[in-house]
Parts: structure tokens; sequence; C-alpha cells
């Protein structure tokens, strides 16, 4: 049995027809490719300093609201002790989170994400271009502030306390938290900042005392009692990823991209399964013919089928091409875009599959058609 | 040996109750291998029901049809597309040719349905009906008779015991059916081909070895 002799021929015959059907499923790999890169990129402006965090799980303050937690939540230090003590916990330090508006001293508008951490702890990080946080009134920052015009040596204005901040250190590639590029400073500045101490300001104790959430770094392998270490220090964790949630806009900006992807899918495998059945009821008559002559239904289906996946297999990947183009050319713009191989695969094994499904539905007809009907004048 | 063709006491009837129609009333039918039978009768006498319960497309009510050594009655669908594939081969009333395929290319065509048995060779099978100098032709640059030469052609290539045509000149002039049923002759006689003709052309039947006539499902000897 050899289906493909007339899946082939009949391709390049009506090689018009497909070529239209071919293009509407082209557009869609175009579109699935962008909005592919539109995610990655708002994933990446959302959460990337997240991602690049050696954490696996942040105690939050006791019943705080989930989806808000990294504006809402405050913890004392004194919980980071009963964390340490957890078994299975590698490290736990306290971390700061709060985002700013500053500016530097050369004029550059920016907003910053403070992340504020214990000097010498887990999350202190490394820089790439200068040097590490040193003291209290420094920072070290994302390289994707460096493109903004920042620069190793820069002050920075908090808005309204006047606070300054003096750039130390770049960190190596893009760490952004909602949108916002992210400032690494010590503990006690960014205690400072959040309480928007002025210079000359009488602080509270209590104001040197709080933190965002506890950081908890697991042993290699190990597992930590999440309940039993929230028990102990009368905390909410959540593991690092859960956290994303928690982060400004992240949710609806994933889900509402998520649908469009899924409305893309489905609209391609209907208009795949549309196509087909209108050229499966077109071929009535010849099927008929063939079945007559002997071809078997499972020769007709595969012959169809094969023909339905030459089509969505070159139509995707003239797409995909197209769409890799345009996205290079848009990841040199300022929009948040990033082409991640992985996503657009798996994007792409859903359009084909999804695709196949719909021509397999619409080409199930052929078993229907009476190998009878081509005899006499009734086709 | 075998006949080719054997019907015996065939009935076949549509739909029950008081709307039944009788297509075919108790039809025996013996065809030898090269001999070519022609089937005539007034419309709706039952000739289209004649070969569709010949070449395997439809279980006939009650009676028995053997292919050969095979029995179609008995046959399930999977084995009756196989019969039909590799041991009959049909025309059709205006060729019926696949118009995404060239002249050759509809001949190659019922070889790639299953296993390769012994097929002719396509290109002198198109030599022998007269259409190679049109090979590469598709059906829509063809005329009739020429479809009607390829869709023989095809017909032909896998070697069928049994052939079986559906009005083959219904859409040709008086020269070209003549022509067309000069050389459905010459094969069924050269190839040892069992033949059953359906038409209403009665200037065609001087071709053929023996005449039979439908009327109201019965069939009979045709009085000229
Ligand atoms: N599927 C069916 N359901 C009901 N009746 C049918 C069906 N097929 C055929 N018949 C009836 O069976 C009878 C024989 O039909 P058949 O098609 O064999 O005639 P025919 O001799 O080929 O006619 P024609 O010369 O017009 O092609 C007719 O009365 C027809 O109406
Ligand atoms: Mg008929």
């Amino acid at each position: 049995m050899k289906p493909s002799f007339l899946a082939l021929r009949e391709l390049s015959f009506a090689r018009g027809r497909f070529a239209l059907m071919g293009a509407v499923v082209a557009l869609v790999a175009v579109l699935m490719v962008l909005l592919s890169g539109l995610s990655a990129g708002l994933v990446n402006d959302g959460v990337s300093g997240l991602q690049k965090l050696p954490v696996t799980s942040l105690a939050f303050q006791h019943d705080v609201e989930e989806s808000s937690a990294y504006s809402r939540s405050i913890v004392t230090t004194d919980a980071v002790e009963p964390w340490r003590e957890q078994p299975g916990v590698a490290a736990a330090a306290p971390f700061g989170n709060t985002l700013v508006n500053g500016r530097t001293d050369s004029g550059v508008e920016i907003d910053l994400a403070l992340f504020g951490v214990e000097l010498g702890s887990f999350l202190d990080p490394d820089v790439e271009d200068g040097s590490r946080l040193a003291g209290d009134g420094e920072v070290v920052i994302s390289a994707s502030a460096a493109e903004q015009g920042i620069d190793v040596g820069d002050t920075i204005v908090l808005e309204p306390s006047g606070m300054e901040l003096r750039v130390v250190g770049t960190l190596a590639g893009q760490h952004t938290f909602g949108h916002v590029d992210i400032a690494y400073l010590s503990l006690r500045s960014w205690q400072e900042a959040r309480a928007g101490v002025r210079a000359g300001d009488e602080v509270p104790d209590r104001v040197y005392r709080e933190a965002t959430a506890v950081a908890v770094q697991a042993d290699d392998g190990g597992n930590v009692d999440l309940a039993a270490g929230d028990a102990a220090a009368k905390t909410t964790s959540m593991t690092l990823e859960d956290s994303f949630g928690a982060s400004p806009g992240y949710t609806a900006e994933t889900s509402t991209l998520q649908l469009i992807q899924a409305f893309l899918y489905a609209i391609s495998a209907l208009v795949v399964g549309a196509f087909f059945t209108v050229l499966t009821i077109q071929r009535r008559g010849e099927i008929a013919v063939l079945r007559a002559m002997g071809a078997s239904k499972r020769y007709l289906l595969q012959e169809s089928l094969l023909q339905s996946v030459v089509l969505l297999v070159v139509s995707a990947a003239v797409g995909i091409g197209v769409g890799l183009g345009m996205g290079v050319a848009v990841s040199a713009t300022e929009m948040p875009f990033a082409l991640e191989p992985w996503p657009i695969a798996g994007a792409t094994l859903l359009l084909l599959g999804l695709g196949v499904a719909g021509a397999a539905v619409a080409v199930l007809r052929i078993t229907r058609v009476d190998p009878l009907t081509a005899l006499g004048g009734n086709r | 040996m075998n006949a080719a063709l054997t019907l015996t006491d065939v009935t076949l009837t549509h739909g029950d109750g008081p709307e039944t129609v009788t297509a075919l009333d108790d039809v025996s039918l013996v065809v030898e291998p090269g001999e070519l039978v022609a089937i005539v009768g007034p419309s709706g006498s039952g000739k289209s029901s004649l070969l569709a319960v010949a070449g395997a497309l439809t279980t006939p009510t009650s009676g028995s049809v053997r292919l050969g050594d095979v029995d179609l009655v008995a046959a399930r669908p999977r084995e009756r597309d196989a019969v039909r594939r590799d041991r009959i081969g049909f025309v059709f009333q205006s060729g019926n040719l696949v118009p995404a395929l060239t002249a050759v290319d509809q001949v190659r065509l019922p070889m790639t349905f299953g296993r390769a048995r012994e097929h002719r060779d396509p290109m002198e099978l198109l030599a022998e009906v007269g259409m190679d100098h049109k090979a590469r032709r598709r059906p829509h640059e063809l005329s009739g008779g020429e479809r009607q030469r390829v869709g023989i052609a095809r017909a032909l290539v896998t070697r069928p015991s049994l052939l079986l045509v559906d009005e083959p000149t219904s859409a040709l002039d008086r020269q070209r059916g003549q022509d067309i049923v000069a050389l459905l002759a010459r094969e069924t006689h050269e190839h040892g081909v069992a033949t059953v003709m359906v038409t209403h052309d009665h200037g065609i039947l001087s071709h053929c070895d023996r005449v039979l006539e439908m009327l109201d499902g019965r069939l009979g000897v045709h009085v000229a």
C-alpha cells in the first residue's frame, strides 16, 4: 500500500487551494511565535530577578494575601532563626522587597525594585562589573538598568525621601521584578528606604527588625517540611515558583496570553478541519470510484492524513521562519520579548497535533462513502 | 474448471413491506473467461444492480455469487475490498478518472492500493489502448473517448479475471463508441478476461459474444 503516490500528486495538482490553506496556518504560526516571545519576555520582565534567586521557598507574613505577598508581607527578623533550625534547610536569611522611584545625579529617572539582603548571606549577589556590596548606602543593579544609562559610580536619589544610594556594581544579565530593574542593597538600607527615612529622622527600632520574607534554601536534593517551618516561625511559605504569582501583574499577564494562545490553537484546528471537510465532500465521487476499484478505507484515510501532515508541517515551518525573523527584529526594541526554543517547540507541536486532529475528524467521513455510488449516473 | 463469474438464483430487493422494490429477481448467469457479455434493457430494469452484485459492491438478498473459487456472499467487507482490488476491473460511464493524475499515473494508481502482484506494464498497456502518445496528459486535456481508453487500461492493469463495464459509450459519438467496444472485445479475447458490459446502445452489440436482456429484474435472452 502506497498512499503517498496519490497524496503528493493531488497536493501538487491542487496547490492553489492548499497554498491558501497553508497561508492561514503559516500566519497562525507567525502569531504563535510572536506571542510565545512576548509571553517569555513578559515572564522575564516580571520575575527574572526571582528566578535567579538561590532560593527554594519564601516564608511570608502569617495570613498574608497570597496574590500580593511581595508588596504586603512584613515579617520580623526573629522568624529567621526558627527557619535556620528546620531539618533540610541549608540557609535562611531575611529578604526585603519594595518598589521605589528615583533619579540619578545625571538626571535619569528610574523605577527600581529594591531587594534588601544581609551582606555576606547566601542572597548577597555576585557582580559582573564593579564590586560587591560592602556597606550601607550602596547598590548593585541589574545589567538592564545599565542599558538605561546608569553606571557604576552614579548616585541614585530616592523620591520623595531624598535617600542617596551609590551604584557600586552591576549584575550579570537581566534581573527584573514586576517590569522594573532590581537594585540589591544592604538590609539596613532597605529598611530605611522602605520606611521613607530622611536624613536626621528619628528611626523607631521596629523598622530595623522588619523584612518582607525569610528566604530559605534547601539542602541539595533535600526536602524541607514547609508546614512545620511555618508553624515554628509563624509564617506562610510559598515555593519560589508559586511566589511568581504574588508578583505584580504576573498572573493577569500570563493567563491573558495563555488564553489568546489557546484560542489560536482552537481556531487553527477548526480551520484545518473545515478545509478538509470541504475537500472530502468535494472528493466524494472520486472516493467512491477509488473504493470501487478496491482501495481500502485505510489507504484513503492515510492518503488524506498524509496531505494534512505535509500541509501543516510545511506551512508551520514557513510561519515559524517568518515569526523568528520578526522576533529578532522585535527583540532589538524596548518591547519585553524573548525567543526561547522550548516554548516555541512545544507550541509548534501543539499546533501540528491539533491541526492533524482537526483534519482527522474531517477525513473520517471517507469511511461513510458508499462505493456503490460509483456506478450509474448518480454521482 | 470454474467459470470466471457464476451467479445462481440471485435476488436483490430494496426496502421492505409494501414498498419493496425487486431490482434482481432470481437471476442466474455464467460468464466464461474470454467472453464478452452485453446486457441491455430499459431504465430501471436492474442492469446496474447486476453489476453491483457481480462487482462485490452489494450483497444480494439471496442466492450465490462466485468469482472463480471465491464466494462473494460469504466474504467479509475487507475481503471484498481485496477481491475488487485484485480480481475485478471496473470501467465506469465517463471514465471517472482522478483529475490530478496523468494518463500513465491513472494506470499506475491501482498498483499502489496493495502489495504489488503481477501487474501489467502501464506504458505497454497505454500503447495497447492507443494512448501512449498522450501518457502525460491529465483528464481535462483528453477527449471523452480518450478518457474511456485510459479507464480501460486502468481497469486491466491488475490482470483482473472479471471486467465490469457500465455504459461505456453513453458519452461518446457513434464511431468512437464502436472503437471503444472493439477495444474491449479485443482485450477480452486476448487476455481471457470475463467481461460483462451494460449498455443502452444497440449499435455496438455486434462486437459481443452474447447479448442478454433485463426486464423488471429478470434476465433473459435478447431477441434482436
Ligand atoms: N438504493 C436503492 N433503493 C431503492 N431502490 C433502488 C435502489 N437502487 C436501485 N433501486 C431500484 O432498483 C431497480 C433497478 O435499478 P438499477 O439501477 O439496477 O436499474 P438500471 O437497469 O441500471 O437502470 P438505468 O438504465 O436507468 O441505469 C429500479 O427500480 C430502482 O429504482
Ligand atoms: Mg444503471
